[in-house]
C-alpha cells in the first residue's frame, strides 16, 4: 500500500521452486528492515480475517499473497 | 628568507589538502543541493482518485462479501472485538460482545453489541514516512483495509498502539449512534432479501458468531 497509489506489487514468486523462494524471503525481510508490517488474508471457519506475520516462516505455504502497510501510530 | 617560507607555505598546504579537499567537495555539494529545487508532487486529483480504485479492489478482495457491502453502502466497516474483558484499557465490558467501527482516516469506535453503548475512540494512522508522493497518508480504502488487517491480526497490538481517548472526541457520538442504527437497518434489509432468495439468514442482533470468551479460548 502506498499513499497516492495504492496496492503495488513487490515480488510474485512460486515457493515450491527454491530460487522463487529465496527472493521471497529477501523481499520479506526487506519489508519488514524498512518499519512495514506484514498481514497475510485468512478464511477461517467461513470467516475473513487478518494474520499478523513477522517471519516469512510464519506465512501459511497456501498463501496467496502478503500484503505490507505502514506500520501504526497512536494519532 | 623568501624561499623558506614559499617551501614551508608549500608543505603545509600539502598536508592539509588531505584533509581539507573532502571538507571543500562537501561544501560545494551543499551549496549546489541548496540551489537545486527540492522534488515537489502537487495534489494530482486523477492521480488520487485512481489510487482510491486500486485501494477498494484490494480491500474488496481481502474482507468478507459482508463487510465489502458495509463498505459499500455505509462508509465503515464493523469488526467484533475478541478480548474476553473488552478492548484495551477501557476494559471490564463484563464479558459482554462488543464490536469497532472502522472509518476511513478517523478514529476506531468501540461499542457494545447490545445497548450501543460508546466505549471508546482509539486514534491510529498508518502513516508512510516514505512519503513517495509527497503525502504520508494512504488511500481512504486502504487505510480500512490496514485498521482491519491490524484489529483482525492482532487486536491487542493494534489497541496497544493506538492513542485511547474518550467518546466524542474525533468523531460526534450522536453520529456514531446514527451510523449504528444505520447498521442495524441495513443488516435487517439483507435479511430480508436473504429471506426472500430462501437463503439462511444470519440474525444481526446475535452479535457476534461467538462470544468473546469463546474467541479467547477460555
Amino acid at each position: 500500500m502506498k499513499p497516492g497509489h495504492g496496492e503495488v506489487l513487490i515480488a510474485e514468486g512460486d515457493v515450491q521452486l527454491a530460487e522463487d523462494e529465496r527472493r521471497l524471503i529477501d523481499e520479506f525481510r526487506l519489508q519488514l528492515e524498512e518499519g512495514l508490517w506484514a498481514a497475510v488474508p485468512t478464511l477461517q471457519d467461513g470467516r475473513r480475517q487478518a494474520q499478523m506475520v513477522k517471519r516469512f516462516q510464519d506465512v501459511p505455504r497456501d498463501a496467496e499473497r502478503v500484503i505490507f502497510f505502514p506500520r501504526a501510530a497512536g494519532g | 628568507m623568501v624561499l623558506a617560507l614559499v617551501a614551508t607555505a608549500i608543505v603545509a598546504v600539502a598536508l592539509l589538502s588531505e584533509e581539507l579537499l573532502p571538507r571543500i567537495d562537501e561544501l560545494w555539494s551543499r551549496f549546489r543541493a541548496r540551489r537545486r529545487p527540492a522534488e515537489t508532487f502537487g495534489y494530482d486529483p486523477g492521480r488520487e482518485r485512481r489510487a482510491e480504485q486500486r485501494a477498494r479492489t484490494l480491500l474488496r478482495s481481502c474482507v468478507g462479501e459482508e463487510e465489502w457491502a458495509m463498505y459499500r453502502d455505509l462508509g465503515f466497516i464493523r469488526v467484533w472485538g475478541t478480548q474476553a474483558d473488552g478492548p484495551g484499557r477501557a476494559g471490564a465490558t463484563g464479558g459482554a460482545a462488543y464490536g469497532y467501527l472502522i472509518y476511513p482516516h478517523r478514529a476506531i469506535i468501540a461499542y457494545l453489541a447490545q445497548t450501543h453503548r460508546l466505549l471508546s475512540e482509539y486514534c491510529v494512522t498508518f502513516p508512510d514516512q516514505t512519503r513517495p508522493y509527497g503525502s504520508s497518508r494512504l488511500p481512504d480504502s486502504d487505510d480500512v483495509l490496514a485498521k482491519w488487517m491490524a484489529l483482525t491480526g492482532d487486536e491487542t497490538r493494534l489497541i496497544s498502539t493506538a492513542n485511547m481517548n474518550l467518546p466524542g472526541r474525533q468523531l460526534d457520538p450522536a453520529h456514531v449512534k446514527r451510523d449504528l442504527w444505520r447498521l442495524a437497518q441495513w443488516e435487517r434489509g439483507r435479511m430480508r432479501a436473504a429471506a426472500r432468495h430462501g437463503q439462511t439468514p444470519i440474525d444481526p442482533t446475535e452479535g457476534p458468531s461467538e462470544t468473546p470468551l469463546d474467541a479467547a479460548g477460555q
